[in-house]
């Protein structure tokens, strides 16, 4: 079942993938939204694991992001070498370091853990604004080398790094899809329904929730390797901070948390929203596009705290609704 | 060891501002549950109104307190009725990330009607001026500042604690559904503290400019400390959120001085980090 899952999504990702190639290929703006789309759909997918089916709400995401991003920075910029090992030890330092922070945070609830979540975001990003080793506030940049695959880097067309986004959406999405289907998924949601309760039937809730912040981090750090190779450039504000973190957040609420479409459906609403958004109107004295932005946060979380996938299963069950009725009805008349 | 008191001081007066805004923002979490990401924008909206209204018709912002006040008192008013109000049946978080967005748009409306520009109030009627005490300096504005807040700091706690609408608001902390069934209009209420939530943090923009620069993401760092402060002194106690401001402003002092100006938010936020990893519920929280 579970294979058949993830082989099924394969599919659709491929699927999905086809008729979009050519306009990728062309180089186009939309080529750049697709890339982000996928991108940032993973990411929040990666959030959701935690997030969404641990309920455990944090703001400390892009902490993760950035070792990631660090690592494959460092690899290229620093030691010269292709960016696939530095990605791979910024996802186990990211993994190690969410644990580590998280043991103690995990004791707070509510929001005395996102407030210690903000907190760790601005300790990490002064530290790294002020570490000269990782480039400072200057950040990394990229110097220009051969591209290809192998240093995952390409100048004449955006096609690969669009494959490289869809390998890494179909992976997390496949991941996720079977954490929740596994055994560890039902023991997440237990204990973000109640930990208490989990534990009285014998859930190791610390164990979960940490395993679960692991692999979340791990991924999340992965997604960073692949924003940095994309962006030839890091640097603490732009990987490392609040903004990033609340990203990773209001996608997934937008969409719908503790669902696996959710962050997708999320990220294809936001980020051609945001991208669009600063095209058409980021020359109208700045900040437009992300009033828009806030504008539409605001009009979702009022209108449905569940978010779109929440809006989905309403009109739904609507239509279900509406459907019985009228096979009353029918049955009646 | 003039020194040592030199950076005492300068610590709590900077901690007095905080505790003005920490109070504003611990108000409606105690009672409601809720944080308001925009808290710290409101506090940028009011430095504006001070500095336009100081730059335009000469109002110095030891009266131009009142205006912004006013003003951040409707405008938390308008915020609980249009979103936080929506929100309260929703999960959690939901309210933060809500007032994120509202925070979004103020910032970036002030950004795009005011430019990003650094703008600073010259000629105010306490600038620069200082009193000498014994070989330490306390500068005049931010001592009346300091001063000021203080007062107001007291003033509600002196509602909450004395007066009538300060017990029912108590009432409504404790159990919501209770205090409604004794006769309380818990929606008015709730109105009520987000329009004072506002009016402190109004109060506190609007005497600021007599001494900081005005920029539309002024008030991103004064929220996180005040995130900060209200968490550490737990939840809805004002007593709390007054000292953990203080020891905030303080610690932010002899961080800066004897460690490295660039890490003093490095300490602050390591500080709240090590607190509640041994009071879960803050310093005053129970």
């Amino acid at each position: 079942m579970n294979k058949k899952d993830i082989y099924w999504y394969a599919f659709i990702a491929v699927l999905v993938a086809i008729p979009l190639i050519p306009a990728v290929a062309k180089n186009s703006f939309l080529g750049h939204v697709l890339i982000l789309i996928l991108l940032f759909a993973s990411m929040s997918q990666s959030w959701n694991i935690i997030g969404g089916y641990g309920g455990q709400v944090s703001f400390g995401h892009s902490v993760f992001f950035g070792i990631g991003a660090y690592g494959a920075g460092m690899a290229v910029v620093k030691y010269g070498i292709m960016p696939w090992p530095g990605v791979l030890i910024g996802a186990l330092t990211a993994a190690v370091v969410a644990v580590i922070i998280s043991y103690p945070c995990f004791k707070l609830t509510g929001h005395y853990f996102a407030i210690a979540t903000f907190a760790i975001v601005e300790i990490f990003n002064r530290l790294f604004m002020i570490w000269d080793w990782v480039g400072g506030a200057l950040g990394l940049d990229y110097p220009l080398v051969e591209e290809g695959w192998k240093n995952f880097m390409w100048y004449e067309t955006k096609i690969h790094y669009y494959y490289g986004a869809l390998i890494l959406f179909v992976l997390i999405f496949g991941i996720v899809r079977w954490i929740e289907r596994n055994r560890i998924g039902y023991y997440l949601k237990a204990v973000r329904e109640g930990q208490e309760a989990a534990e009285s039937i014998g859930v190791n809730s610390t164990l979960v929730k940490l395993t679960a912040m692991a692999i979340s981090a791990f991924l999340a750090a992965l997604c960073g390797g692949f924003f940095a190779q994309y962006n030839l450039r890091v640097d603490p504000p732009m990987v490392m901070s609040l903004d990033m973190a609340m990203k990773f957040v209001l996608i997934t609420i937008l969409g719908g948390t503790g669902t696996v479409l959710g962050p997708l459906v999320g990220a294809l609403i936001l980020i051609p929203l945001q991208e669009y958004a600063r095209a058409l109107w980021g020359g109208l004295g700045g900040g437009v596009d992300l009033m828009i932005f806030g504008l539409l946060i605001i009009i979702i979380i009022v209108r449905q705290p569940r978010g779109i996938m929440g809006i989905i299963s309403d009109v739904c069950s609507h239509v279900k609704k509406v459907k019985g009725i009228a096979l009353e009805t029918k049955g009646g008349g | 060891m003039t020194i040592f008191f030199q950076i005492a001081i300068n610590g709590l007066l900077v901690g007095m501002i905080y505790a003005l805004i920490t109070v504003g923002l611990s108000l409606i979490w105690g009672v409601m549950n809720v944080i308001n990401f925009a808290h710290g924008d409101f506090l940028m909206v009011a430095m504006y109104i001070s500095y336009w209204l100081g730059f335009l018709v000469h109002m110095d912002p030891i009266i131009s307190w009142i205006a912004s006040g006013t003003f951040c008192f409707i405008l938390g008013i308008l915020t609980y009725r249009l979103i936080i109000r929506r929100c309260l049946s929703g999960p959690v978080l939901s309210a933060l990330l809500a007032t994120f967005g509202l925070s979004l748009v103020i910032r970036n409306f002030c950004l795009n009607r005011f430019s990003p520009n650094f703008r600073l109030l010259r000629k105010t009627l306490l600038g620069g001026k200082k009193i000498v005490l014994g070989g330490l300096y306390l500068p005049l504005p931010q001592l009346v500042t300091g001063i000021f807040a203080l007062v107001v700091v007291f003033v509600i706690y002196y509602i909450i604690k004395r007066t009538r609408l300060g017990w029912a608001i108590e009432a409504v902390a404790m159990d919501k559904e209770a205090a409604e069934l004794m006769g309380i209009n818990t929606d008015k209420i709730f109105a009520l503290l987000c329009g004072m939530s506002g009016a402190c943090v109004g109060i506190a923009g609007g005497l600021l400019p007599s001494y900081l620069t005005v920029y539309p993401e002024v008030g991103v760092l004064f929220c996180f400390i005040a995130f900060v402060c209200v968490a550490m002194g737990g939840f809805g106690s004002i007593l709390g959120a007054l000292m953990a401001a203080l020891l905030v402003g303080l610690v932010e002092a002899f961080g800066g001085f004897y460690i490295a100006p660039i890490f003093k938010y490095v300490v602050i936020f390591g500080l709240y980090l090590v607190v509640v990893t041994f009071r879960p519920k803050g310093l005053f929280g129970w």
